[in-house]
């Protein structure tokens, strides 16, 4: 079977890998490849160098995408690891089940979710995406191991959030959970400055709950921004709308501090002081940006970083100083996210905790990495931790002293793969393999 | 079942563009046999198609083994409804591989031709019966002109070709309808490892070309659309030039 030398990048193309890609169609051609123990990745919606893997091979799982088994009783869903969030949601919605836990873009595959153990805007009602699998098919070169939270536990716990280290998850059964419509009921609110913003986040009784901020606003309106709640509902669907992709890299000047800022202020004023309800598509909802393909070259060819962070409840003024160097930095996108977590993970490297997370993309400058830079510093000084699915800056010693279930993690880890056959730029980056 | 059910024939189902298109087939009600030779990888597919609600089977097919062919044609029948077929089926050696051995020239003819064609022979009086029915045949650009890197494989879709040509000439008197298909570079797994390609086409964005030409009652397609244009010109090339050329 075929392996083509080509380069390929993180969805944030800042980082990028030259090496080896085989793309299976087929189980057989899948089970054949994987005999050569190397890295499995998806859509590489993964920001830095997660699903990359420099000079090595990677087994592309995307044409790996088809449904093996459901039970419209139970929504017990088996499938390829390779298909989509959005897929799932586009085929069982209708039929009254929808995914538990989805990410912010519906291209994320079902493997790249296990793997980083993805949350979503219900992730204070859900908990994380592994916590709704119920087994997963691994390929460990010629091995073919089924791990489940009661069996093989250890091996299941450490491939949830185990970004791809454990094997190649071939399959995957899901817990969908029910659905009374495949509409949303959305409900927006304005919050004028940080602590009205908090307040909303914490007063939400709503299954889906996200802030988005404007993370340019300083001053007395720091933190300003709107809340956005849902519900699934039964309704009518607006007819979609034809997706839209970004033919080629945009100037620097596209997202420049005053265009940002204008755009934020006429964002934010959109939803009236009074609020507003709408009915929305699910993916127009949960998915708002894969309407746009390629999106990510909006930000030229010098690519872009997202920071997000998560810190604890009681951390709230922390994350506040962070949001004011943000905003007086005058280096954010208009793309920024403020949400609150509830406890839920599966994994020892999962990234959630309770508390409240920020996501804040910025275009890839000097000064952008000096700023992540401190905001690494603060975020593990406040006892938080950074997301990696998103970072492509971070240092080792840091991520470790975050993650407290690392030591563990690299020992089960190492019983999957004792050679390290699965390593990829970014555990090799962050020497995630080695517990000190 | 029905006289309106469309059922759809998918030779070559296990190719990615195959999938795509019998998805799309699938969207509109169409009852879908998945005809091709790795019928483990068939039974999943049809597996997955049924769990999206469609009535799909897999089928054996093997263009080199016209014996596969009538039980499928059977199939058909027995479902009742309009009878269509689309043909995914072909193999590109490489060109240097065949002039290393000849006689691979045979079974490259016979996966992108004659096997194919013999097939649709079958089903043109079923096709005829009815007085409906859309075959869609995929050639390539290929076909278009003999050149140095595959014209073996070229040679085989141009027959292909012309061989759709007289089908859709035959089939038009008795209401049916032939489509044939030129496809540029497409992101599939024939093309996987191929160097050089430029301008490619993804899978799904064939399959809904496809379904528009159907729809439309489209007798030639390039798709993506400026294949069209492409290889006008390449067509155009005088013959001294262009044998000089590698393109
Ligand atoms: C617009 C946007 C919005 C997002 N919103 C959210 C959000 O709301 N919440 C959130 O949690 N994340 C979010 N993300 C991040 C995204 O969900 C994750 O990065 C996810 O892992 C992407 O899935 P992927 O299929 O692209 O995986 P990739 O990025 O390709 O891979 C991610 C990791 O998974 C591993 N992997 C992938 N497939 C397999 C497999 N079959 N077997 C073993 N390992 C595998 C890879 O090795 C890699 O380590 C967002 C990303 C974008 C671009
Ligand atoms: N990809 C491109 O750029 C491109 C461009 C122009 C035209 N095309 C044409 O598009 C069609 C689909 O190709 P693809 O790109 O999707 O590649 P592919 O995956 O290799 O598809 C070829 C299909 O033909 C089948 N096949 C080959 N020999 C057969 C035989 N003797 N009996 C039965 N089935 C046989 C294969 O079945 P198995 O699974 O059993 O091997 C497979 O389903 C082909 O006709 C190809 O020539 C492709």
């Amino acid at each position: 079977m075929s392996w083509k030398t080509t380069e390929y990048t993180g969805w944030g193309r800042v980082l990028s890998a030259n090496g080896q890609l085989a793309r299976p169609e087929r189980a057989r051609a899948l089970s054949e490849i994987a005999k050569t123990p190397c890295p499995a990745i998806g859509n590489r919606r993964s920001y830095g160098d997660a699903a990359l893997n420099s000079d090595g091979k990677a087994i592309d799982m995307t044409r790996m995408n088809r449904i093996l088994g459901f039970d419209a009783g139970t929504g017990v869903v088996t499938v390829e690891a390779g298909i989509t969030i959005g897929e799932l949601a586009h085929v069982f919605a209708p039929k009254g089940w929808i995914p538990a836990v989805m990410p912010g873009t519906g291209f994320a595959t079902v493997g790249g979710c296990i793997a980083q153990d993805v949350h979503g805007k219900n992730h204070h009602n859900a908990g994380s995406f592994g916590q709704h699998v119920l087994s997963v098919t691994l390929l460990q070169g010629d091995k073919r191991t089924t791990a489940t939270p009661t069996k093989n536990k250890d091996l299941f716990r450490a491939t949830m959030g185990g970004i791809g280290q454990t094997g190649v998850i071939a399959e995957a059964k899901l817990q969908l959970k029910p659905c009374a419509g495949d509409v949303m009921m959305v409900t927006e609110q304005r919050a004028d400055n940080w602590d009205q913003h908090i307040n909303l986040l914490d007063a939400s009784t709503a299954e889906y709950c996200v802030g988005w901020i404007d993370a340019t606003a300083t001053g007395g309106a720091l933190g300003r921004g709107v809340i956005e709640e849902a519900e699934l509902a039964k309704g009518l669907l607006p007819t979609a709308k034809p997706s839209k992709s970004v033919p080629m890299n945009a100037p620097n000047w596209a997202l420049s501090g005053p265009i940002v800022r204008a755009f934020n202020a006429a964002y934010f004023r959109r939803v009236p002081g009074s609020g507003k309800s709408s009915v929305k598509r699910i993916d127009d909802f949960f998915f708002p940006l894969d309407k746009i393909h390629d999106w990510n070259r909006l930000y030229g060819k010098r690519g872009f970083h997202q920071f997000q962070n998560v810190v604890p409840l009681d951390q709230m003024d922390a994350l506040r100083e962070m949001l004011g160097l943000i905003a007086r930095s005058g280096l954010a996108s208009p793309l920024a996210v403020l949400k609150r977590m509830g406890p839920g993970r599966a994994g020892h490297m999962s990234f959630p905790m309770e508390g409240y997370t920020l996501a804040v993309d910025f275009p890839a400058r000097d000064n952008a990495k000096d700023l992540i830079a401190r905001l690494e510093d603060m975020t593990k000084d406040a006892g938080g931790r950074l997301y990696l699915a998103k970072d492509a800056l971070a240092t080792g010693p840091a991520i470790k002293a975050m993650y407290p279930e690392h030591g563990d993690w690299t020992k089960l880890a190492d019983k999957a793969d004792p050679d390290h056959a699965f390593a990829t730029d970014m555990t090799r980056r962050l020497d995630l393999r080695n517990a000190i | 079942m029905s006289e309106m059910t469309q059922t759809w024939i998918i030779l070559g189902a296990t190719s990615s563009m195959a999938r795509a298109f019998a998805r799309k087939v699938a969207d509109q009600g169409a009852v879908v046999l998945l005809a091709g030779r790795d019928m483990d990888d068939l039974k999943r597919s049809a597996e997955d198609m049924r769990l999206r609600g469609t009535d799909a089977r897999a089928v054996k097919f093997d263009a080199r083994d016209a014996e596969t062919f009538a039980p499928i044609l059977a199939e058909a029948d027995a479902v009742g409804g309009v009878i269509n077929a689309a043909v995914f089926v072909g193999s590109m050696p490489p060109q240097d591989a065949i002039d290393e051995d000849p006689s691979l020239i045979d079974g490259t003819v016979m996966d992108s031709f004659t096997g194919p064609a013999r097939f649709l022979q079958s089903l043109a009086p079923l096709m005829e019966a009815r007085g409906a029915g859309t075959v869609v045949g995929v050639g390539s650009v290929a076909g278009d002109r003999g050149r140095i890197g595959n014209y073996v494989y070229g040679a085989a879709k141009a027959g292909f070709a012309t061989y759709l040509s007289g089908l859709r000439n035959r089939l038009t008197r008795s209401g049916g309808h032939v489509v044939t298909v030129k496809p540029g570079f497409v992101d599939t797994a024939m093309t996987w490892d191929v160097e050089g390609m430029f301008l490619v086409a993804s899978p799904d964005k064939v399959a809904s070309d496809l379904m528009r030409a159907v729809e439309k009652k489209k007798n030639v397609i390039y798709t993506p659309f400026f294949w069209r244009y492409i290889m006008l010109i390449i067509r155009h090339i005088p013959e001294f030039i262009f044998k000089k050329m590698s393109i």
